[in-house]
């Protein structure tokens, strides 16, 4: 798992010179230095569990038959095994459809990391490899758009998407969610393409590059690092996304999986937590694992960005 | 094509205007198409009378500030900013926090606790924010939530029945619990990346000068880290303060909708509920303008630093 940002630990090792006796009774100062490093460790077992437990609940509900998780008492690990549930979810003859929404939402998703990050690598190269008139003003734009609530601008999105005959298409939503993320992904790449030395640009173009070439053979390879922390971002957002999805994707074959979770929830509220809990679990898990293997990555790239302003 | 080389350090090309511009093309029409263009339409709709009828085609009415007038006079709407501003600023703060203490904590621990926290952290991220929602909606449950169990337990307790989001103070912890176990880990592994960069050099002088933990973290780690502090205490900002899916599922699953509204939800229910777009507008343009001008500080600071 690359997951963990790995760093050589920097505090709090004692000398090893001084510790050679190990049957001497311990100076008061490591005895302490010792407790201290004990009410560490128990204080990260603790934001451990509760970080970890309600995606623990989540797929243990989703394991157990509804009918039991409706007792008395909770049951802490699923020891009546079921995957009925997401046989339920997946199969079953429900007003949501699971499948449809999986391939909306993974279409939509898809479409929109790729485009977003097309994109934001052009725009990215524009505004820092060139010095033009409405540079700074397109940053200013950049910031300030990101500042605007999608909320605020649900109904004239609506309706400038129901003039283009955009609405109920995943052409659309990729659009709108594009535009969702495109500010962030072009601050987040403009970092990294501050990265890369325009002398390896200049050195492709003298051994007779074209710049166009210069930016696809050089530029764009080295950005690998940047490319995957924003398009993990551009994934994220489109795959969560809830209320745009909501007001574009109106007819239930056009629904994308979260309003598919709302959906079933309503529908099911009263009976069948277990399936909405299997059904959660669907929709976390790619999340999960994205999130897991590029997770490094992203963080170190938020902080430069960050630091380089 | 005049390459820059008469200023020493100045490396950009001075070109035309042509090449950046054609790179600017695709953003710039996915931008002026879909955020420009219902920008505008976002602002004049809130001049005008604009309800259901007019969305069936009926010419809508210019009516200047009247949208504005009704909402600023309308004490429920200031209910609602007052809860958001609380709200969001209650929940920044504890994020913050909580972050900030995961990271130095993180800091601290061995290598495998560290992995141990981290994991953790991840998962808590990962999770979407519908899917949480649910998932502590469940774990609230009035009935079988695991919570109302588990607290039961302590002698004198009886909680089997209770329900946590009837109550509006109460809905709102539930909610803040679900917003901050989202968005430490986000904190917590950004601050804990700038903590590395800080040197240890400068840390273990300060120690044997005997500076002592706290004034280390104020008078060394904090100035080290102070825009990285800023960046993300504003971005908590602009997302506790816009809010909405978690209040809106959370509402779904059992809270009164008029005494637990934030401001996105209620641009929500006053657009796409009541029909009253005109209105809904207004708020949102109003709500714009609050953001902005609580973030006009990152913003200068970030196009400063751009020209450096």
């Amino acid at each position: 798992m690359s997951a963990v940002i790995a760093r050589p630990v920097a505090a709090p090792t004692v000398q090893p010179a001084t510790s050679s006796g190990s049957r001497r009774p311990m100076s008061a100062a490591r005895l302490r230095r010792r407790l201290w490093n004990i009410v560490l460790s128990a204080i990260a077992v603790v934001v451990f569990l509760v970080s970890v437990f309600p995606v623990y609940w989540m797929i243990n509900t989703s394991l157990l038959p509804n009918n039991l998780i409706r007792g008395p008492e909770p049951h802490f690990w699923p020891d009546e095994l079921t995957f009925r549930n997401y046989e339920l979810v997946l199969f079953g003859d429900t007003r949501a459809p699971f499948l449809p929404a999986l391939g909306n939402s993974l279409a939509v998703t898809l479409l929109t990391v790729m485009v977003a990050l097309l994109f934001a690598f052009l725009a990215a190269l524009a505004v820092t490899r060139f010095r033009f008139r409405g540079r700074k003003a397109f940053i200013l734009t950049i910031l300030v758009i990101q500042m605007i609530p999608g909320e605020a601008m649900i109904v004239s999105t609506f309706r400038v998407l129901d003039s283009w005959q955009l609405l109920n298409t995943i052409a659309g939503l990729t659009l709108v969610y594009v535009a969702t993320v495109l500010p962030f992904t072009i601050w987040t790449l403009r970092g990294f393409v501050n990265g890369v030395p325009i002398e390896l640009e200049e050195a492709a173009m003298i051994d007779g590059c074209t710049r166009t070439q210069a930016f696809w053979k050089v530029t764009f390879p080295l950005l690998a690092p940047g490319l995957v922390a924003t398009g993990v971002f551009a994934f994220i957002q489109a795959w969560n996304e809830f209320l745009l999805a909501l007001v574009v994707m109106s007819r239930p074959e056009m629904m994308t999986l979260p309003v598919w979770l709302r959906t079933f929830q309503q529908a099911t509220q009263t009976t069948n937590w277990a399936a909405i809990m299997a059904g959660s679990t669907l929709m976390a898990i790619p999340v999960i694992i994205f999130f897991l293997v590029v997770q490094g990555r992203m963080t170190s790239g938020l902080v430069a960005g960050a630091v380089k302003g | 094509m005049a390459l820059a080389s008469t200023a020493v350090g100045v490396r950009r090309r001075r070109s035309g205007a042509l090449a950046p511009a054609m790179l600017l093309v695709p953003t710039g029409i996915v931008l002026l198409a879909i955020i420009g263009w219902p920008l505008v339409q976002l602002i004049i709709i809130s001049f005008q009378e604009y309800g259901r009828a007019q969305v069936f085609g009926r010419p809508p009415e210019w009516v200047g500030l009247q949208n504005y007038i009704d909402v600023l006079g309308d004490p429920f709407f200031w209910d609602v900013l007052g809860r958001s501003i609380l709200f969001a600023a209650a929940n920044v703060a504890l994020t913050m926090l909580l972050g900030t203490l995961v990271a130095l904590l993180m800091m601290r621990l061995h290598k495998a606790f560290r992995l141990l926290v981290s994991v953790g952290l991840l998962l808590a991220w990962a999770m979407p924010a519908l899917t949480a929602v649910v998932v502590w909606g469940w774990m609230f449950d009035t009935q079988y939530g695991v919570i109302n169990y588990v607290l039961s337990l302590i002698p004198g307790v009886d909680l089997i029945g209770h329900s946590w989001l009837i109550e509006p103070l109460s809905f709102f912890a539930v909610a803040t619990i679900i917003i901050t176990w989202q968005s430490v880990p986000f904190v917590a592994f950004t601050v804990y990346a700038g903590l590395t960069q800080v040197p240890d050099e400068v840390l273990e002088a300060a120690q044997l000068d005997g500076a002592g933990a706290v004034s280390r973290f104020r008078l060394i780690v904090f100035p080290y880290l102070k825009s990285i502090f800023l960046v993300v205490t504003i971005l908590q900002v602009i997302w506790d303060l816009r809010v909405f899916t978690q209040i809106y599922a959370l509402q779904g699953i059992g809270g009164i909708r008029e005494q637990t509204s934030t401001i996105g939800v209620y641009i929500f229910q006053t657009s796409l509920g009541t029909g009253d777009f005109g209105a809904g507008g207004a708020i949102a343009v109003i709500l714009v303008i609050v953001m902005m001008t609580i973030s006009i500080y990152y913003v200068r600071k970030s196009i400063q630093e751009e020209t450096l």
